[in-house]
């Protein structure tokens, strides 16, 4: 218990670096590390499976690419454009609604009984995929289906307009 | 336009066949050549200890030679140092004294002797111009050094070891 | 969590780890020796008989030059590149069994740190991770062949990784497992019911792209693009020297260690040889194990000098080609790997 309130905590202090560093890259950083706490709860949950995917696609490839981005667009303060204050304001309601919300769902929900879960071992992959294949079937492959319309949006994107070009 | 030669050659390029556009097999043909390699006979020379023939006229450091009775045999006329094209060489003559007629050959002799190893170029012109023979350039090449006066050579470098009796 | 546990592993992650340096270490000797070799020459030789204390000296060299930290550049970033580039090559070696367990007295003593049920993806994600110190270090060196090093190692990365896992799924239908241990005693011996037990048998394809894939996540030649001499002046580490400099080059040969091991425990039977069994019986339980770990280190050593062997005859690729190469034909030949396991799978089970 107290290795999880450790690592709480150094989750919830690198996410606040993200937000609080100038440095974009070291909020990837950052960010990236924040990441590594995420699998290390997995594994105090026993959810091995998610804890390795977790770490090989967000640590490994989605931030990779983050850090890519960030490095070629090299931005520091100089060559950042003001923000105006209008776009200020907004961000200070957006935040102030996603608070509110957030306050809102935590005041409805009970406290709940310490959670026991039917089946400890369900994050181990062998159990998690039979449980995938058999009862999600349709949502699962429904999720894939999403991420291909998701590939095919980004090539259209991508792609020149033959017309244009 | 009409080949005035007749001898030119039109180089066709045929698209790659299945087999070649694997590269696979002329991957393990370049493979198999290098493997070949590390049992064939090694070219090195191991220098220090051991080392190349060198060629009839190769020209390395200057030695000043001494004739069959020991005596040294420049008589420091300075043609060598109006030969140098690189001004490498100065001199100093002296007269020989009563008693030295078994040190020098003839009445004059150079007294100092320098040689520049860093201007030398290795021409060979202070040989050719030398009328008693008293210069060659039969040496070993120059090896590095830290300073730049040590690369002056003085007659203490330059003079062949004594005659052995 | 007893104590000998603790002690138990604690020997056993020591002597892994010492074991990956000096590997490592020797990994640049034999480098120089294979490419003199290849070439006609002899390599070092004055070092000691044969050149034996070469490694020795470069790592003294190493040690007492001068750290260079460029004046315009990111000192924190600069000194973590190296630092997490070498980390994450050393870690990589944890799931690696490295030879059936051995029972000293009345204690069973398992030759492998950890045995995770997920084995594969954790080595894979350590893979993925070992970009980010090539990254770092590009980037905090404030140097545009640097960047241009270190965004060429992660697209270049992150695109092979994609193959790689293709070939790897292959292999799971084959094996039906993740944990490497599982995997490796499912090829115990060499030959059982009319067919080799060895994976390399079974997955041909899949063990040629895994291998070429692992050249490319270690930046060997041909694909070392990230640290190529002639675009890019040295690419990540243009700005690096010392000890710096040093901990990139040895987290290379780390890595080519560990993925000598992983291919060698995935596709060539790891600690399992022909006639174990007998060999077994004739040592006992204690002793046995260790000529199947001196196994397991022959075919590493064979995996690397074939990876040196690669080095010195095949040009680097140009920066089109190798995603050609990873797009276009590595991922599609994954894909059509594994179609092809899953039917012939499925055939086997409807026919026998």
């Amino acid at each position: 218990m107290n290795l999880f309130y450790l690592i709480a905590f150094l989750s919830i202090f690198f996410s606040l670096l993200v937000i609080f560093s100038k440095n974009p890259v070291y909020s990837v950083l950052y960010l990236i590390v924040t990441f590594f706490t995420f699998t290390i709860h997995y594994i105090l949950l026993n959810a091995q499976f998610l804890a390795i995917v977790n770490f090989i696609v967000y640590m490994g490839a989605i931030m990779v690419l983050f850090l890519f981005v960030l490095m070629l667009l090299n931005l520091n303060q100089d060559s950042e454009p003001m923000k105006s204050n209008l776009i200020k304001v907004v961000g200070v309601i957006a935040g102030m609604c996603l608070l509110v919300t957030l306050v809102g769902s935590v005041k409805a929900l009970n406290v709940s009984d310490p959670v026991v879960l039917k089946n400890p071992d369900i994050g181990l992959v062998k159990n998690l995929g039979k449980v995938l294949f058999n009862e999600f079937l349709l949502p699962f492959e429904v999720s894939s289906l999403l991420l291909l319309s998701a590939m095919v949006g980004a090539v259209l994107l991508a792609k020149k307009d033959p017309k244009k070009a | 336009m009409e080949s005035l030669s007749n001898r030119k050659k039109v180089l066709e390029q045929k698209p790659m066949t299945f087999m070649e556009r694997l590269y696979l097999p002329s991957i393990f043909k370049g493979l198999a050549i290098t493997f070949r390699h590390m049992f064939k006979k090694k070219e090195t020379v191991y220098y220090p200890e051991q080392q190349r023939p060198i060629s009839e006229n190769w020209r390395g450091l200057h030695s000043l030679k001494r004739d069959e009775q020991g005596r040294e045999r420049c008589t420091a006329c300075g043609l060598c140092a109006l030969a140098c094209p690189a001004e490498a060489i100065t001199m100093t003559a002296a007269e020989r004294q009563k008693g030295e007629e078994h040190l020098y050959r003839e009445e004059k002799y150079a007294a100092v002797y320098e040689i520049n190893m860093l201007r030398c170029i290795f021409c060979g012109l202070c040989e050719e111009a030398c009328p008693k023979e008293a210069i060659y350039l039969d040496g070993p090449i120059l090896s590095a050094d830290y300073m730049r006066k040590d690369f002056i050579f003085g007659k203490d470098k330059l003079v062949e070891e004594p005659l052995k009796s | 969590m007893e104590l000998a546990f603790i002690i138990e592993k604690f020997a056993l992650v020591t002597v892994i780890f010492l074991i990956s340096l000096g590997v490592a270490a020797y990994s640049t000797l034999a480098e120089r020796k294979i490419a003199a070799f290849l070439q006609g020459r002899v390599g070092p030789h004055r070092a000691g008989p044969h050149g034996m204390f070469q490694p020795l000296a470069d790592g003294g060299k190493m040690f007492f030059k001068e750290e260079i930290i460029p004046s315009e550049s990111n000192p924190i970033l600069f000194i973590m590149g190296p630092s997490l580039a070498l980390l994450t090559a050393c870690i990589g070696s944890a799931v690696i069994p490295w030879g059936q367990s051995m029972v000293i007295g009345d204690t069973v003593v398992d030759l492998q740190v950890a045995d995770i049920n997920v084995g594969i993806l954790y080595i894979f994600g350590v893979v993925s991770l070992g970009v980010y110190g090539i990254m770092i270090g590009g980037w905090a060196s404030n140097n545009k062949f640097s960047l241009m090093g270190a965004i060429r190692a992660a697209s270049q990365n992150i695109s092979y990784e994609i193959a790689m896992g293709l070939s790897i799924i292959a292999l799971l239908m084959v094996t039906g497992t993740l944990s490497l241990k599982e995997i490796a005693e499912q090829q115990h011996g060499f030959w059982h019911n009319g067919w080799f037990t060895w994976n390399v048998f079974n997955q041909p394809l899949g063990f040629l792209l895994f291998i070429i894939c692992a050249f490319a996540e270690c930046n060997r030649t041909p694909f070392d693009l990230p640290e190529s001499e002639n675009e890019l002046v040295a690419g990540y580490h243009t700005e690096y020297s010392g000890f710096k400099l040093g901990a990139f080059l040895f987290a290379e040969y780390i890595n080519m260690f560990v993925s000598s091991a992983v291919m060698a425990t995935l596709y060539w039977g790891g600690y399992n040889y022909p006639g174990m069994d007998l060999v077994n019986e004739a040592l006992g339980s204690t002793w046995a194990p260790l000529v199947g770990v001196a196994v397991l280190f022959a075919k590493i050593f064979l995996f690397i000098f074939f990876f040196m062997w690669i080095r010195w005859t095949i040009p680097r690729f140009r920066y089109d080609q190798l995603m050609h190469l990873g797009w276009k034909v590595l991922i599609p030949i994954g894909i059509a790997n594994i179609v092809l396991t899953g039917v012939w799978m499925t055939l086997k089970d409807i026919l026998f």
